[in-house]
């Protein structure tokens, strides 16, 4: 029952804020759907709880019967296992806590019951995700969030850029998505059924058996695995599928830290999981899964160290978080992977909510470059990001204590090692440059934001504020990412005030968790069969290896976050002009990050462009050229031609319409007499 | 001897005169209106010539039929024509044009 009311009681809040909005009032909407989150929450950490403790087994709560039609039968039905519980409390407890924090953040927004309504409706699609206990109902709920994070990436509609990058995020989504319902159809296909504890047991007896797809014959299990993964990638934005992440920073801050760290993007981690005994049958899928991860890890953490927006250095960082996620995964790891999942929900939250309230404090100025010196006007929120970024570094001493992503990340990286084969070394070895990059631009994040002198005199958006003009984020401004140089220092009299409460709450919270998640779970995630109790492949054997690596490896997370501390301390505060020394040193290599690889130039030369051509020549060749011109276009001409043809016999004259008449009387009396005979 | 065939002789040529009169005469509706009356005079002839050859009276009371409604159709006509000359003063078939489409 529990779960049922976890699960529905944000759909429902979503329908009477979404749809009663505007007679209940901003309050009332809000009110409800936090509410609906809060109860959640508080009915989501005793189940987790029970499975902690080890007094629940998992159980499947029947819904209704959803499609029934030949050999399709599709019950709806949510699952509760170990694995759904941590989804559970992760995605309730940010959910909640985000919606608290909008309280503070929207405030000034018109359309408030509407962004309540689309958090809260994300929320419920989500849970339908995480408690899926078939494919299609998975399929159900990755669509649903897929909805939700293309309205609330959309939420200013009237920002052309948003709604641009809503609809970025939305069709590199269907790439993915299109994988993924290959991989289920195939999945019917094989197993004859989309039920997922069916298709875990039966997957092992696939295993070597061939199928034919697109003219050839491949490994089935491979398919299958490696289609299912494309989805993964595209939700969880991984290397190629990644283009969609940075620009959904377009919507408000809240959604970033909902959607777009904490729980949407895992969303493919934690189907791999789910799928994992499936997963566990193809090796060939697996080292796809491992390399894809690996490199994206890297790749997005090379990105996040030459961005200037705050939003999107932690959006490259999350990027880059997946990757580690999903090479733990790949490596059979999948504990590792969730627990990854689990601490990175609380400190990337925390530091995307942190950014909000940096946004929030400097009247919507995201550009880095014109912070400085925030540590003293907004205390509470420079220590809150300071335990996340210490979180997210990895900061820990050896078996005393460490923040979250310490464990997490050393478990990954432990376990890449540790499973000895190829790919697990290339990923061990790109995760922990990664590591090192990760240190660097969080830290990099912290002393341009907190540290140094007060930059922000010449921001536009500070401008505004000085002048008592309105400044709402969905202005434009004059966008200077090319130019490398810092803004002049001076505050120009601003003074960065700290965020109400409502914001600073939820920070709170996640920082507590960015805390103590990693060091009071870690044991359960990583070494607990029983804890899994059969919700993920486990892999006993693997889990003692990872505690029988080299200390050096132990400690490569550790040596990598020094490094890169080291560095981001020497660029930004010993040495305020090292980092344009580089720049100007190494202008291709800066170029090449800051441009993000210039993936969205090829894409928009390989895809976009020929699309846009395509669609031009049907639009104006085809539609245009052809089927107007000769359908609805030529109908109305030859009715026009013809008109003024027939008018012409209308000349008026009795006379002539005598004659028409009588030869019309003698055609037809020729006409009966001739037949006649 | 006549003929029924001399009978229809006669009404068809003062028929086609009838329909000549409609089409050739550009002047006046008069005209057009007699020429009217001569097409159904033509008629009945044939009707009179039948009924006579066939001995069936029918025929002849159906022209006394047509001699009836041409009479009324005649006064009508002639009605109309007044009202059209006080309106356009003019009674020219040139001018009657006002359906042209």
């Amino acid at each position: 029952m529990a779960i049922k009311l976890i699960v529905f009681l944000p759909m429902l809040a979503a329908i009477v804020a979404g749809l009663g909005g505007r007679w209940i009032g901003n309050f009332a909407a809000k009110l409800i759907t936090t509410g609906a989150l809060f109860v959640g929450m508080a009915l989501s950490w005793p189940i987790f709880i029970g499975f902690f403790t080890g007094g629940y087994e998992g159980w499947v709560e029947p819904v209704m019967l959803w499609i029934a039609s030949g050999d399709l039968t599709v019950e709806w039905g949510l699952r509760v296992d170990t694995l759904t519980a941590v989804m559970l409390v992760v995605v309730t407890t940010v959910s909640a806590l985000v919606h608290l924090y909008s309280w503070g953040y929207m405030a000034e927004d018109p359309g408030q019951p509407r962004f309540f309504a689309y958090l809260s409706l994300f929320t419920f699609a989500m849970l339908m995700l995480v408690t899926a206990d078939n494919l299609v109902q998975m399929f159900f709920g990755w669509e649903g969030v897929g909805l939700a994070s293309y309205l609330l990436i959309g939420f200013w509609y009237h920002k052309p850029s948003a709604n641009a990058a809503a609809l970025k995020a939305f069709v590199v989504n269907r790439v993915g998505d299109f994988g993924f319902s290959l991989g289920i159809f195939a999945t019917f296909l094989v197993f004859g059924t989309v039920s997922i504890p069916a298709i875990l047991e039966a997957a092992p007896g696939m295993a070597g058996s061939t199928i034919g797809f697109a003219g050839m014959r491949v490994d089935t299990m491979t398919l299958i695995c490696i289609l299912l993964f494309i989805g993964a990638m595209g939700k969880s934005a991984q290397l190629g599928l990644h283009t969609w992440l940075p620009d959904a920073m377009e919507g408000p801050t809240p959604v970033s830290a909902l959607i777009h760290a904490a729980t949407m993007v895992t969303a493919g981690v934690f189907m791999v999981c789910r799928l994992s005994p499936m997963f566990e049958v193809s090796a060939t899928a697996l080292a796809l899964v491992t390399f894809v991860g690996a490199a994206t890890a890297f790749f997005a953490a090379t990105i996040g160290t030459a961005q200037n927006d705050i939003k999107r250095v932690i959006a490259y960082s999350t990027c880059s978080q997946l990757g580690y996620m999903f090479f733990a995964a790949g490596v059979g790891a999948y504990g590792a992977a969730m627990f990854h999942l689990f601490t990175h929900a609380f400190f990337k939250a925390l530091l995307f909510l942190g950014a909000g309230s940096v946004i929030h404090a400097m009247h919507h100025e995201q550009d880095m470059r014109f912070y400085g010196g925030l540590r003293k006007q907004i205390p509470f929120t420079f220590w809150m990001m300071l335990i996340g970024t210490l979180a997210i570094t990895g900061v820990g001493i050896y078996g005393v204590f460490g923040f979250a992503g310490f464990y997490s990340k050393d478990a990954i990286l432990e376990a890449a090692w540790a499973s000895g084969t190829v790919y697990g070394g290339v990923a061990f070895w790109l995760g922990a440059i990664a590591a090192l990059l990760t240190s660097f631009y969080s830290w990099r994040l912290m002393f341009l934001t907190f540290w140094g002198k007060p930059r922000w005199a010449s921001s536009e958006h500070v401008q505004h504020a000085l002048h008592g003009e309105p400044d709402r984020p969905d202005e434009e401004h004059g966008d200077s990412a090319h130019d490398t140089g810092m803004p002049p220092e001076g505050s120009g009299g601003y003074h960065p005030h700290e965020s109400p409460p409502t914001m600073l709450v939820p920070l709170g919270v996640l920082a507590f968790g960015s805390v103590v998640a990693g060091f009071v779970f870690s044991h359960f995630f990583l070494d607990s069969a029983g804890f899994w109790n059969g919700s993920i492949a486990f892999d006993d054997h693997l889990a003692h290896a990872m505690h029988e690596v080299p200390f050096l490896v132990k400690l490569s997370a550790t040596i990598a976050m020094l490094i890169g501390l080291a560095v981001a301390w020497n660029n930004y505060i010993r040495r305020p002009e090292a980092a344009s020394a580089f720049v100007a040193y190494f202008p291709g290599i800066h170029r090449f990050v800051l441009n993000k690889w210039y993936f969205d130039e090829l894409y928009d030369y390989i895809f976009v462009r020929p699309s846009m051509w395509f669609g031009r020549l049907f639009w104006k060749g085809g539609d245009e050229g052809t089927i107007d011109r000769f359908g609805p276009h030529g109908a109305a001409y030859a009715v026009g031609v013809g008109n003024r043809l027939t008018a012409r016999l209308q000349s008026g004259y009795l006379y002539s319409y005598a004659l028409v008449m009588l030869l019309g009387l003698i055609a037809a009396a020729s006409w009966v007499i001739w037949w006649s005979q | 001897m006549i003929t029924l065939t001399h009978y229809l002789t006669v009404a068809a040529i003062l028929f086609v005169l009838g329909v000549l009169g409609i089409f050739l005469n550009r002047r006046n509706v008069i005209l057009m209106l007699m020429a009217i009356e001569l097409i159904l005079l033509a008629v009945n002839i044939n009707l009179v010539a039948f009924s006579a050859f066939l001995g069936d009276l029918a025929g002849q009371v159906m022209a006394m039929f047509v001699l009836t409604v041409a009479a009324a159709e005649a006064a009508i006509g002639l009605a109309i024509l007044v009202i059209f000359f006080r309106r356009r003063g003019s009674i020219a078939v040139d001018d009657v044009n006002r359906m042209r489409g």
